[in-house]
Order: structure tokens, then sequence, then C-alpha cells
């Protein structure tokens, strides 16, 4: 492991910056490029640039939840989107859309988010998994 | 409501293998929520049955695109039944899994990717769409993988290289030909290509590609000359896992081929026909002597899968109802049947500690009940009249002499007897030879110990379904024609995908 300052101190800053911009390319995915497969892998070359900084155990800790418990969160997520509209008598995962009001702004909302959502979770999950065991296997 | 149950067997697995990722930690709660999952499986193959059991063909296109730009999820009676018995397959397996297998194989994922192998088979038998079959056929095969490596003892990784490269080679050509198709006819949609495949100019290009997909899906269903991965891989994992493939995972590569001869490639048959029961015959021919070579339990029942490959590919190759339906009560006998053996295996391994004939013995005398099991599995499987593969064979005999093909009966006749003499080996070897003398300990304990009674029950169910089928073969069968004509005449299918009226 290596215990280079640049490297610790550009990195979290670098952390930061990769996870915004993972929740920027989540959120704009359903119309334009972007989506929750792109959104997940940046928001795990995040914590991999972490785990080269300050090692797997540090990086786990951080993520709080354990990663292969986030892949079934993900995957559940994405199936279960799915569902609302096969209860209101659509086909399976027929988007629903909602607009709602927050702070005087319209935002436009619904299912396909959902499961944007559970893609990005279940290949951070994925991702962080093989990253944490390859550098553990390292120490 | 039509919606929900095409859907469903497709997403309570994946949210059950989503419950079992949570409770990794709890073997047993993740064997009893896989137990729950098949079982909730069996429902929902019975449901469909009932909803299709009028020839009714029932379709939902995902996400409400129409077809044939979205995804379509079709059953008619054949996909029904595939979903029922592939469903009571995963019962069974899930039973014997939550006996067998130990703490270390639970907390790497074993019951998730159980799960989502048997999502993938569902997904397999209900998709309308040629691209998306391929997609289930990469699930199904992925968590195989994993399920067949789980564990990492050298046998298991040799096993799992030659199954992956062979698999994953399999899996390109079906690509290719997935794009040769769709560069062709502009569509992907099974029923539209149907309807469009007929007026392509080019009919040798349609006849390259029919030959892509008998190679990609005849290495899935283990057909000669490319079963060399089956009997090199199945007899290395655990018996759960050996028995869960064995009744599944050939199976799929059956459908698929079933599926795609008598729908896609409808007007190529005369071609395609000659080609079929050669493969048939020999994939019979030389499973069966594979067998015959063979001196450890597992690896002769992986021979034998292959050697009944050969009937299933022998009933589809006549292209007539009977064939059909001769083809899918194949497929569902052998499904029980050879589930059914590959857990008779697992019970004397746990009786005797090995598979090898050679150090088995004397299980006649000492326990009754697991050679009644292995007796109703095996001779069904020769072919001993009255029990279900007797009817088998019996139908497709017919339907060979109906469609005038007599040395392929002659052939599958032929094999019938041999497979009788592999059985006989077994049997003579393992249940009547003097029980072993080098073997230490009592053993009443051994049948006595925990986990031998749910270790048996699933056989005897495939025991029990074995030996109703051939009672109950009469209206069976009908069922089976009925499904066989859908089959022969596919344009209830099309109608039900495109819309519009049967022509």
């Amino acid at each position: 492991m290596t215990s280079s300052t640049i490297l610790k101190t550009t990195s979290l800053l670098l952390v930061t910056l990769f996870l915004i911009f993972s929740f920027f390319l989540l959120w704009r995915g359903h119309d334009e490029p972007g989506g929750g497969f792109a959104g997940g892998l940046v928001a795990s070359s995040a914590f991999a640039l972490y785990t080269i900084a300050f090692g797997a155990v540090g990086a786990r800790q951080n993520l709080v939840i354990d990663s292969r418990l986030l892949i079934g969160v993900g995957m559940a997520l994405a199936a279960i989107s799915g569902i609302p509209s096969l209860l209101l008598g659509d086909a399976f995962a027929t988007g629903r859309w909602a607009d709602v009001e927050i702070a005087d702004r319209e935002i436009h909302i619904g299912t396909p988010l959902l499961f944007d959502i559970g893609v990005y979770l279940a290949v951070l999950g994925v991702v962080v998994t093989i990253v944490f065991a390859l550098a553990e296997e390292e120490d | 409501m039509d919606d929900a149950l095409l859907i469903l067997p497709m997403l309570v697995p994946l949210l059950f293998a989503c419950l079992a990722i949570a409770v990794l930690r709890w073997r047993h709660v993740q064997a009893a929520l896989t137990i729950l999952n098949a079982a909730i499986l069996i429902g929902l193959g019975i449901a469909l049955m009932v909803v299709v059991w009028d020839e009714r063909v029932i379709v939902t296109q995902v996400a409400d695109w129409p077809a044939p730009f979205g995804i379509t999820l079709v059953a008619d009676l054949f996909s029904a039944i595939m979903v029922l018995l592939a469903a009571i397959v995963g019962f069974s397996a899930a039973i014997y899994s939550a006996a067998t297998i130990d703490d270390r194989r639970a907390l790497y994922g074993y019951y998730p990717l159980f799960n989502i192998l048997l999502m993938g088979v569902m997904g397999a038998f209900l998709t309308g769409d040629l691209f998306n079959l391929y997609v289930w056929f990469e699930v199904l095969l992925i968590s195989s993988f994993v399920l067949l490596g789980l564990g990492g003892t050298r046998a298991q990784m040799e096993g799992a290289i030659k199954y992956v490269v062979l698999n994953l080679l399999s899996s390109i050509i079906f690509l290719t030909g997935v794009g040769l198709v769709y560069g062709m006819a502009g569509t992907l949609n099974m029923a539209d290509l149907a309807v469009r495949l007929r007026d392509v100019e080019d009919e040798g290009l349609v006849l390259v590609v029919s030959m892509l997909f008998l190679v990609a899906f005849g290495v899935k269903a283990a057909v000669f000359p490319v079963f060399s991965w089956l009997p090199a891989s199945y007899h290395t994992p655990p018996v759960a896992v050996s028995a869960l493939f064995a009744g599944l995972l050939t199976k799929v590569g059956v459908y698929a081929l079933i599926r795609v001869f008598s729908l896609l490639f409808a007007e190529d048959q005369a071609h395609v026909q000659d080609v079929l029961i050669w493969v048939a015959g020999f994939t019979m021919v030389t499973g069966v002597l594979g067998a015959a070579a063979q001196n450890e339990f597992r690896r002769i029942l992986s021979f034998h899968i292959v050697s009944q490959i050969g009937y299933m590919v022998m009933g589809l190759a006549f292209f007539t109802p009977l064939g059909y339906a001769a083809a899918i009560y194949f497929v569902a006998h052998n499904m029980f049947a050879k589930t059914g053996l590959f857990i008779v295996s697992g019970l004397s391994h746990r009786l005797l500690g090995s598979f090898e004939l050679k150090k088995l013995g004397g299980l006649a005398k000492h326990s009754p009940e697991v050679t009644l099991l292995f007796f109703l599995c095996a001779f069904s499987l020769a072919g001993l009249p009255p029990l279900a593969g007797f009817f088998g064979k019996f139908a497709l005999a017919r339907a060979g002499f109906e469609a005038e093909h007599y040395i392929i009966v002659g052939v599958s006749l032929a094999v019938g007897l041999f497979t009788m003499y592999s059985m006989t080996k077994i049997w003579a070897e393992a249940f009547w030879k003097p029980y072993p003398a080098e073997l230490p300990g009592d053993f009443q304990v051994r049948r006595r110990q925990p986990g031998m009674l749910v270790m048996t029950i699933p056989a005897v169910i495939f025991a029990a379904l074995g030996v109703a089928m051939g009672v109950a073969a009469g209206p069976v069968f009908e069922l089976l024609e009925r499904a066989g004509e859908q089959l022969a005449d596919p344009s209830g299918y099309i109608a039900a995908v495109l819309g519009g009226e049967p022509e």
C-alpha cells in the first residue's frame, strides 16, 4: 500500500468530485446520455481511488453498508420499479411519471428513475466488491 | 392478469435472490427462502398451465412497447409446461441443497445464484424475442459457471474451465446468428421473424443462420459432436448442483432448438431434417457407448444425459405434432428420471462414501428405500414398461414410423438396450454386490444420520412423478399432442404476439 501524502490529499478532493458527477449522471440519465450504469461506474471509480490511497479497510468503513448487500438492494430496487405499473393494470415496467413541485421548481420524476437508482447501486456494489477483494488479496 | 403471470416467474426469483443476499450469513434462512421461491414458481407454473390450457397464447409487451419493437413475453402450452417442469426440478434441488450445501458455499452466494439460475431458465422459456433469449441464456450460464466452480476444488476448476470455454463459444455463435438475422429481417421478435423470414430472398443465408443456431443451441443441449463439456464437468460439483444442471440446463438448449426450428425456420424443415436425424442418432449412440465405458456413478449418468438428448432431437426432427409431443414427453420424463438418479447417486455417496462403482455395494440389502428409488428412476430411463420412459420411446417410435424414418427408430430402440446395460451395471455393482468389507463403522448409523430424510424427499418426488407419468400416459399425451399441434402450426402464436386474427 502507498502512503503518499500527495495522493491522499488529491484523492479526497477527487472522490468528492467523482461522487457528485456520478449523481449528476444518474439524474440526467433518462433523457440524456448518462444513467444508472454510467453513474454507478463513476461512483465505483471514486471508491477505487479511495481504496488505492487509504486501503480497503478504510474504504469499507466509508461505504458503511456491505458491498454485497448493495448488489442485492440495487437489484431489488430495479425489479421493484416495474411493479407499480403492474398493479395499476399496465404491462410490467411501463414508465409512470409525476411532476413534483419542490422549492418552486417542477421536478419530473418516475419509476424509470427508481430503476436507474437500482442499477447505480448494483453496479457500485459489484465493482466495489471486486476492487475490495483484489485490494485485500494484495495486503 | 396475463401481464403479471408472465413477468412473475422472472421477478419472484430475482427478488428472492436479493433477499438471500441480505441473509448470507444464515444458511438455513437462505435455504428456506429458496425452497419458498421454488414453491411459488410451481404455483405460477400451474397458474400458467390453467390459463393456456385451452390453447390460448398469452402475451405481454414489457414496458408497453408494442411488438416487434419492445420485448415480448409469450406463453403457449409448450412454454407453460416447461416452466412448470423447471419449477419442480428447482423445488426438489432446493430441498436437496438445504440438506447438503455447507456454510462456506452458502456464504459465497450459493443460494442467490441458485435463484438467479432459475430466473434465467424461466426467462428463456417465456421470452418471445431472440435477443432476449440470448440474455436469459447468459443469465443462466453465468450463474451456472459460478455454481459449478464454487468451492474451488481442483476437479471442479478443471470441469468448469471446459464448461465455460465451450459454452462461451456457443454464445458467440448464437450472437453471430442473431446479428445475421437482424441484418436480414430487421427484427428480432420471434413471431415477427417467423413471418419475415419466409420472404427473405436469399434462402441460402437463412439456411446458414439456421445452422448457426443449430450449433449454438446444440452445444447448450450437448448433442453430438459438441457434447464433450458435459461429461467433463457434471461429476465435479456437489450433487445438488449436478442434479439441478442435469434437470435444467441441457433442456433449455432443447427447448430453444424446438422453438427456433418449429417457429422461425418452418420453411427450411426439409433441409434441416436430415442433419437433425443424423445428429440425433449419433448423439444417442456416442452417449450410450461413452456411458458403457465409465465406472463412476455420476459419469455414467452424465453420458446418459447426452444419449437421452438424442431422443429429444429425434422427436423434433420429424416435425410432426406427434414428434413434438414425444419430444416434450421425453424432456419431462428425463428431467424427472435424471435429476432423481443424480440425487440417488448423492444418497449412495452419503451412505458409502464414494461414487466409484468398485467401492459401492450392498445397498439392496441394507437400504431398500434407496434401492427402490434407483430402480424406479433407472429403469424408467431404460424404458421398462409401465414406467414413463417406455411410453416416451413408444411415442417416438410411432412418430418415426408415421414419418417413415425407420432407421432412426431402429437405432433408438437399440440404444435403449444399451441404456439398460449401463443401468444394470450400476444396479449389479452398487446394489447387489456384497457390502464393501473395508468400510469402517456401522451402516445403520449412517442410514440414520441427520439430513438423510430431507435428502431422500426430492428423489421420492421424482420417482413418484415418473411413475405417475407412466400411469397417466394417456391424458398426458392428449395434452402434449395439443402442445405439439400448436408448435406445428404457429399461426396462433404469431397472431397473439403481433395482434390480429390467425391466418
